[in-house]
């Protein structure tokens, strides 16, 4: 079970309005719970505890469950946003697999799986390892409080804001990184950082990690504080160097923690619209677009919405396959 | 990363390499919100002879001024906390309901409606947004506060119902007992004993839900069309896009998008850091 310390914190009993403090564990005081001296009458016909499903679940049902069953429906006509849709079967389908503007967004979509997920979690752990064993320790727990919150602060940020900051930063002229570049004598490398089709997405890449980090990086933080210090302590008797005690005894123990920051990281990074819309608008010439951003541009600029649903359909079918891949790993973890 | 030599005492100068380290790092990442300060603050004239890196002359405000006029950043400011606002409420009040049911009710076959309510989570909005754009026209709710109320309170209870359910299942029977034996009702147990021991949980909860709605991007782009229900991250990405802004007017907006999410890091810190963990983990 990979529940964290801090849920449990959060949920054990504090003091309930009437026990004054159940000490963890043992029966509760039976004393009487005189909300306003009134006796109850005995009714034991209690409202289901079903009926208290029922706000969230119509919520849900409109809002959620419709919506996806029309959008699978619509991927199956054509249909142009107005009048009524036609249905073509799966032409739309046979039509994405042959689309090539369609696959190069799924390739864009591995590399920004690999700027949200992949890169994040691996210097996320190593910054959480130094932070916890090394700089927590010989500089004291506020100074790893401290630099872990510089380096979670930009994912506080939003994403169409920090977009704004960016494109600002990267601008050709006058840019800031430009600027930078060139006061210290580097001309020679200064670019279109997000107008040259062979940069942009490396460009966006770059800022996807440094708006990325932080997540993994507290994560990790928080599920070191459950591994037993004597396993470190006993590593460092016997020698052990840090990169080994990284290895053989931090990576082993946070293995939960990193197989879900992974796979959050990789679902959000399937959702990647805003950065993309706000960064670049999946140009220059389609060099930066994504699925997510694809979709968007067919429902509402050629509002072909028929194809835009198909495409959000397999979307939508890839993040259902790992939300399963999580939960049954989940349960799984909860079992042994 | 400096690896401290085996033989070396344990306190030796080489961690003074790795703070350094990690101090660069952190510098690093608060640079860009260094810059925009900087510049935001800055006249054009000043921008365009100097450039982005050179220190302001004086504190220039007019720019932040002219740009709060222009877009109406107050109005932005007020629709978006209202959105957030409502929306954080709202969810936590039908997470707790529904957690109510699954977690302690324990209604039969809550692990096939819990795996529901994650996937409505999980769910792309991409795949959503134009049923949810058609109905929202249908029934005269497009480009309203409200239709953006309603679909991301659906969406955080969908996570909220997740996390609480697992939490509230670990809920101590005896109180649960207790409460019964004295004669409360289900919906009395919910209110005085549930809702207040579990009010820690519930109050993380809440942030995140503000935080993330405001954070929201692609269903508030679609549906608020209007000057007039603009949220601030819908206002200043439609603006970014049309490019239509000089430098100094970009770093403006960009000062006034980052400062109150700064506002929130500020008062959140420990919140956030900490809840993160209840939320990605469970």
């Amino acid at each position: 079970m990979t529940r964290s310390a801090d849920v449990t914190a959060a949920s054990s009993p504090r003091t309930g309005p009437d026990s004054p403090r159940p000490a963890s564990g043992p029966p509760a005081p039976p004393e009487p719970v005189e909300a306003d001296g009134v006796k109850r009458p005995r009714r034991r016909r209690e409202i289901p505890y079903a009926l208290f499903l029922v706000p969230g679940g119509l919520l849900l049902l409109a809002v959620i469950i419709v919506p996806f069953v029309m959008n699978t429906a619509l991927s199956l006509t054509e249909w142009e946003g107005v009048g009524t849709p036609e249905f073509v079967g799966l032409d739309n389908y046979t039509e994405l697999a042959r689309d090539t503007e369609f696959w190069a967004s799924f390739r864009h979509n591995i590399a920004v799986t690999l700027a949200m997920a992949v890169i994040p979690t691996c210097i996320g752990l190593v910054l959480a390892a130094g932070l916890f064993d090394y700089i927590g320790k010989r500089f004291g727990p506020r100074t790893a409080a401290f630099l872990r919150a510089c380096i979670y602060l930009p994912q506080v940020l939003p994403i169409a804001v920090a977009g704004i900051v960016w494109s600002w930063i990267l601008a050709p002229e006058d840019g800031a990184l430009n600027a930078l570049l060139g006061a210290v004598g580097l001309e020679a490398l200064q670019q279109d950082w997000l107008g040259d089709p062979r940069r942009a997405l490396f460009s966006v890449m770059g800022v996807m990690v440094w708006v990325q980090i932080g997540f993994p990086l507290v994560i990790f933080m928080s599920g070191l504080q459950r591994v037993d210090p004597a396993l470190y302590e006993a590593a460092e008797i016997d020698g052990a160097s840090w990169w080994r005690r990284f290895w053989h005894v931090t990576i082993p123990q946070i293995r939960p923690e990193i197989f879900v920051a992974l796979l959050w990281c990789t679902i959000a990074s399937l959702k990647a619209f805003a950065f993309i819309y706000v960064l670049t608008k999946g140009g220059p010439g389609g060099a930066t677009s994504v699925p997510s951003y694809y979709s968007f541009e067919n429902f509402f600029d050629t509002t072909r919405v028929g194809y835009g649903a198909a495409v959000a359909t397999v979307l939508a079918l890839i993040i259902i396959a790992l939300t399963v891949v999580f939960l049954r790993r989940q349960s799984k973890g909860e079992e042994g | 990363m400096a690896t401290p030599q085996a033989g070396a005492r344990r306190y030796g100068p080489g961690r003074y390499a790795v703070l350094t380290a990690y101090l660069v790092l952190a510098v690093m990442m608060l640079v860009p919100f260094a810059i925009v300060l900087l510049n935001a603050i800055k006249t054009p004239r000043e921008y365009s002879t100097n450039g982005p890196l050179a220190l302001p002359e004086g504190v220039y405000l007019d720019g932040l001024i002219d740009f709060w006029q222009r877009v109406d950043y107050g109005e932005k400011l007020l629709n978006s906390v209202l959105i957030s606002g409502s929306v954080a409420v709202l969810a936590v009040v039908l997470s707790v309901l529904n957690a109510y049911a699954l977690g302690i009710g324990r209604v039969k076959g809550r692990m096939w409606i819990l795996v529901l309510f994650l996937m409505a989570n999980t769910l792309p909005q991409e795949a959503l947004v134009y049923p949810l754009y058609y109905l929202a026209k249908q029934v005269g709710l497009y480009d309203t506060r409200l239709s953006v109320i309603i679909v991301f309170t659906c969406i955080q209870t969908a996570f909220g119902t997740y996390l609480l359910s697992s939490v509230l299942s670990g809920f101590p029977r005896e109180i649960l007992e207790a409460a019964r034996i004295d004669g409360a009702n289900r919906l009395q147990v919910l209110l005085r004993v549930v809702v207040p021991v579990s009010r820690p949980t519930l109050s993380v909860l809440l942030v995140f839900f503000f935080i993330w709605t405001w954070n929201e991007f692609l269903i508030p782009l679609v549906f608020l069309v209007s000057n007039e229900t603009q949220t601030v991250s819908v206002a200043l990405g439609v603006l970014q896009g049309q490019r239509l802004m000089d430098a100094t007017m970009t770093s403006a907006s960009a000062l006034l998008g980052v400062l109150p999410t700064i506002a929130f890091f500020v008062i959140f810190q420990r919140t956030l850091t900490r809840g993160i963990t209840v939320g990605a983990i469970k």
